[in-house]
């Protein structure tokens, strides 16, 4: 079992969260302007890399905040924890391949 | 074998006799002994019957890769199958019985298989049943299945309690052998917290019993700062160093003592851990070799030296190694005759041939054991001249007599752990062994599972694998002190000899006991293609047994190794998985069972429900009143009489379980505009309105009434079901996508209780007993909302209809609820008010053709359920452009109507409706019935659907077809407004 440091509360065990997905996925901002493949990208399509990603989490058990998470899909290692809304920090993907 | 009990010596207490029954027959043991020993104590030598060919099988070691004594141990809701009798600890009138035979364990009818034995070589199933002949397993899947196989369960509740326990610890130390000892000592010397867990039921490992070993447990015991868990096997190794462990506080008596748990889960985090998990001895493997009698050298010292137990009167040893010579001298020291060693190397060291001369075994070097021999047990064995290169000779065979051999092929270290938590194996060529690979977690080994077989060494690296895991977690060790060991003369390097058959040998050659894989197998697999290690394991099961394949994977490697000419490495390993051993449901379960499997939710009134005679029936979490049956009424007796009677005069209903969100904040009005399909900017303070949510993908998701109760405060109402998940995605929304909005949303649902007041005596019932609203039409209009009192406690009243009578929900804090519930139907009496269930509360809404759960199944859209009227073409909201989809705007989609029986049969939910005169098998579907009632207000069975051209065919005639139950209905399509379309019955 993974453990998650949330921003709010400190390292809580990974079954008090849930997993939101890849970050960073803009909603429209202006939706009439786009075409039917770019919502099918939008709504349907997510990466699925080995190695960094960038992903939500929820502490759903907790103190019920969204944050952004860097982990490495293929040793799970949690690289850094970041808020919502700003940019992810930097880390070089190849090293996580 | 012919074990007996030695008159003395043995970790035994002689003074404390048990009593104890294995397959209904009594006999005696002591304390301090296993199932296992004190069986072997008794002479007993059959212990069960082999997997697949019924073969009969003895005790194999004395520990827990033990593959063949597996019994089922107590009786009744106790019984637990497959249970080693190897770690069996025996206690006062323990009762345990043999398995896989039939009708009893020395004469049974299935040991026939062995003679259809090649009907029962790898892959036989798939070549047998597969393919053309696959129905002949249906055939014989029954009495195969009855045939191979272990013990069986019992089908009965367990009475034990199981507890869970989380831990966290600086360094956590798996197995307390002379490594474990001393790695637990060095990392406690800093002041860490330590746990030092091991499986066996005293600590100490090698060392149990000795004055050393006592002693440095008191010194560990005595630390505040170190936990000792002896029968507690760390069997998992997880992400984030978590490890599970089974701590087994009381399966060593026949029954837990009050308010004990039988056994106790931990889950381990532990900030650096040490393996010392030991190593496990190997066999060779030769022709026969699971006759009752062959047994593992170093097993056969323990039961000398712990339990006071000798193996056999006339005992062989089999050695390639010098680990052997261990239990010689054992066996010598206490008056044990050996008469024969049999050793494939041609040369040993002085020691060892001390060992065997002070033993007056004869001595024989440069060959091995060809076959065992004897019946349902060993009666003696083959021996041959043996070359490292050619191998075991033909011809020649000398037989020498014996009850009991002792096999030593070396050891395999115990990597199970590091192998769950670290790259792949390293292959150590003198040792003929693997070793833990590269950590991938914060973990170092020690000890026998790294290779280091010398107890001196042991220690040694022990203690420095303790203050380095010390260190790694900040913290400052101090030098320990290591027992005095004097560094061992025999050499465990062994001489690889896998199988000393030689080229036209007799006999099965057991690879793998517990599954029945024998060389051959392996050879089989080869010659038909199966040959990378993940394959082989596969078709042979080689390894797959409750056992892991402890003491057969190496073996079964090499052999595949020597068919593919390659060298072991090169073969490969597979990873091992959790658990180490078989862990019980009931520990991994712990106190999440029964009605404590998930939470109970009950609203503000449930006692009241149960008290005046409700039905309760479960949703979701919650428990709501179904109906409130008198007397000897149906079920749809009773509903059919609450919904009469809400048409006719009032009634109420239990609502608290609807989801409540408080949506609150300057810009409130707008975040609703954005997540629900009709517009909410323009709603007005004091006013309700019914609103449509849809999922990003344009289908439908939930629905349900929100009340604006200021400029900034609304409260929200959701299904029961989408409570939570509705909450989430607008926390989501707030948070990712529209962090600008100034809005906070908190789940009120447990603080308000709610009731729905129906029917056309609601107005004068809440008029006589509300303190301060005026309840007139005109003060509040339909869809109204208001703050009042009941009896001076602050309610919110709404006047919404989901029956389609005129009707209020009234809303209170919950610890009210009960008080304004009896206060209103108290009022209500004059009117004959009845409380009424959720059965009564879809009878209502299907006969208004309104939508719940059953439509809103995910796959609709608004316009399939004719409320494309509320999805707003003005706005941008969540869901409107996928909802321009074509797929959901094909005219072709199923549409909602209703449906009347035209033959007075009751239509099914999920029925199939399908055109009259379609004869076809099956025939076409046309559409489903989502929900089904019979109307009181028609007094007829009726029913909400789905329909390909739904609305252009009402007044066609269908039938609802369920062929599972071979039910089919004449129904006639009719619009889904089948009770006062027009709504003027609410708007009075
Ligand atoms: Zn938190």
């Amino acid at each position: 079992m993974l453990q998650i440091t949330c921003p709010h509360c400190g390292a809580r065990a990974e079954s008090e969260f849930h997993n939101g997905g890849e970050a960073h996925i803009e909603r429209p901002k202006d939706p009439a302007a786009l075409t039917d493949a770019e919502w099918a990208e939008f709504v349907f399509l997510r990466d699925n890399p080995k190695g960094l990603l960038l992903e939500r989490w929820n502490h759903t058990q907790g103190c019920r905040r969204w944050f952004n998470v860097a982990r490495d899909t293929v040793t799970y290692e949690i690289l850094a924890v970041y808020p919502m809304g700003s940019q992810p920090p930097a880390l070089d993907p190849r090293r996580y391949v | 074998m012919s074990g007996y009990r030695l008159s003395s010596g043995g970790q035994i207490d002689r003074a404390r006799p048990l009593s104890f029954a294995f397959d209904g027959k009594r006999y005696q043991g002591y304390a301090g002994d296993t199932l296992a020993s004190a069986l072997l104590a008794n002479g007993v030598d059959l212990f069960g019957r082999s997997f697949k060919y019924h073969r009969p099988r003895g005790l194999f070691s004395a520990g827990v890769e033990e593959p063949n004594a597996l019994v089922t141990l107590r009786s009744g809701a106790r019984a637990e199958p497959n249970t080693r009798a190897t770690v069996v600890e025996l206690y006062d009138g323990l009762e345990a019985s043999s398995q896989n035979r039939w009708p009893s364990l020395a004469f049974d009818v299935m040991a026939m298989n062995q003679l259809a034995g090649p009907l029962f070589s790898a892959g036989f199933y798939y070549k047998t049943f597969m393919g053309p002949t696959r129905k002949a397993w249906m055939l014989y899947e029954y009495f195969i299945r009855k045939a191979a196989g272990l013990g069986a369960g019992t089908l009965l509740p367990d009475p034990d309690r199981y507890e869970e326990m989380n831990a966290f610890c600086d360094v956590l130390v798996v197995g307390a052998g002379p490594a474990g000892l001393m790695a637990a000592t060095a990392a406690a010397s800093s002041g860490a917290r330590v746990i030092l867990a091991d499986e066996q039921s005293a600590l100490g490992g090698n060392l149990r019993g000795s004055a050393s070993a006592q002693e440095n447990l008191a010194g560990l015991a005595a630390l505040d700062n170190v936990t000792l868990l002896a029968r507690t096997t760390v069997y998992g190794y997880y992400d984030d160093n978590t490890l599970g462990a089974v701590e087994r506080v009381a399966d060593h008596v026949a029954a837990p003592a009050e308010g004990q748990p039988r056994e106790r889960h931990w889950t381990i985090r532990a900030k650096q851990v040490v393996l010392a998990t030991g190593a496990i001895e190997r066999p060779i493997i030769f022709g026969d070799n699971d006759k009752p009698g062959v047994m593992l050298a170093d097993a056969g010292r323990l039961y000398v030296e712990r339990h006071g137990v000798a193996p056999g009167r006339r005992v062989a040893v089999f050695a390639n190694n010098d680990g052997a010579y261990r239990s010689v001298a054992a066996l010598t020291t206490a008056g044990v005759a050996v008469s024969a060693i049999v050793d494939a190397r041609r040369e040993i060291g002085a020691e060892a041939q001390a060992i065997a001369a002070a033993s007056g075994a004869e001595l024989l070097l440069g060959q091995v054991v060809t076959r065992a021999l004897g019946g349902q047990r060993l009666s003696g064995i083959e021996v041959a001249a043996f070359d490292p290169v050619q191998g075991a000779r033909d011809g020649a065979q000398r037989q020498i007599s014996a009850d009991c051999l002792l096999v030593s092929g070396g050891w395999t270290p115990t990597i199970h752990l590091a192998s769950q938590a670290g790259g792949p194996a390293r292959w150590d060529d003198s040792l003929t062994a693997f070793l833990p690979g590269e950590a991938s977690q914060p973990w170092r080994a020690a000890g026998a599972c790294q290779g280091t077989l010398d107890s001196a060494a042991c220690f040694a690296e022990g203690a420095q694998a303790g203050a380095e895991a010390a260190r790694a977690c900040g913290l400052s060790p101090n030098p320990v002190s290591l027992p005095g060991a004097k560094t061992e003369p025999l050499a465990d390097v062994p001489l690889p000899v896998w199988d000393a058959r030689p080229p036209h040998g007799k006999g099965k050659a057991f690879v793998d006991l517990q599954h029945d894989v024998t060389a051959s197998d392996i050879s089989l697999a080869h010659r038909e293609g199966f040959r990378s290690v993940e394959h082989l394991k596969r078709y042979t099961t080689l390894g797959m047994a409750t056992d892991q394949g402890k003491t057969s994977n190496v073996t079964g490697l090499a052999l595949m190794a020597r068919e593919r000419k390659l060298s072991i490495p090169e073969v490969g390993t597979t990873r091992f998985r959790p658990p180490y051993t078989p862990v019980s449901l009931g520990a991994l379960a712990g106190q999440a069972r029964g009605s404590h499997f998930r939470p109970t939710r009950r609203t503000a009134m449930h006692d009241w429900h149960v008290e005046n005679g409700a039905e309760m029936q479960a949703a979701g979490l919650w428990l709501r009143p179904r109906i409130y049956a008198q007397g000897s009424e149906t079920v749809e007796q009773a509903y059919s009489r609450e919904a009469r009677q809400v048409r006719a005069s009032v009634g109420m209903v239990d609502v608290s379980t609807l989801g409540k969100i408080d949506v609150q904040g300057l810009d409130a009005a707008e975040f609703l505009n954005r997540v629900y399909s009709n517009g909410f900017l323009k709603l007005p303070e004091g006013k309700a309105r019914y609103g449509l949510m849809l999922r990003e993908d344009g289908f439908l998701w939930d629905d349900g009434t929100t009340w604006r109760l200021s400029e900034t405060q609304f409260l929200m109402t959701t299904t029961t079901a989408n409570a939570a998940p509705v909450l989430s995605q607008l926390e989501f929304l707030l948070a990712a996508v529209w962090p600008e909005l100034k809005v906070a949303v908190t789940s009120v649902t447990e603080q308000w209780a709610g009731m729905a007041v129906s029917g056309p005596k609601s107005r004068e019932v809440l008029a006589s007993v509300l303190d301060d609203l005026d309840m007139s039409n005109e003060a509040l209009p339909f869809m109204g909302v208001r703050k009042g009192h009941l009896n001076g406690l602050p309610v919110l009243v709404a006047r919404l209809s989901f029956s389609g009578e005129l009707a209020y929900e009234v809303y209170c804090g919950a610890h009210h609820g009960e008080a304004v519930w009896s206060r209103i139907l108290e009022a209500g009496k004059p009117f004959g008010m009845i409380p009424y269930g959720v059965e009564a509360l879809g009878t209502l809404r299907i006969e208004k053709g309104h939508v719940a759960g059953p439509e809103l199944d995910g796959r609709t859209t608004a316009e399939d359920l004719g409320l494309a009227g509320m999805t707003s073409r003005k706005k941008h909201y969540i869901g409107s452009s996928m909802l321009k989809r074509e797929g959901l705007t094909d005219p072709a989609r199923l549409k909602l109507v209703g449906f009347v029986s035209a033959d007075g049969g009751k239509i099914r939910a999920g029925a199939h409706l399908v055109a009259a005169n379609d004869t076809s098998s099956p025939p076409r579907s046309l559409g489903h019935i989502t929900s089904t009632t019979y109307s009181p207000a028609l007094e007829k069975y009726i029913a909400l659907g789905l329909l390909e051209d739904g609305p252009e065919r009402v007044g066609e005639k269908l039938v609802a077809t369920y062929p599972l139950k071979n039910i089919d209905v004449d129904v006639e399509v009719v619009s889904s407004h089948f009770f006062d379309p027009e709504g003027s019955r609410m708007h009075v």
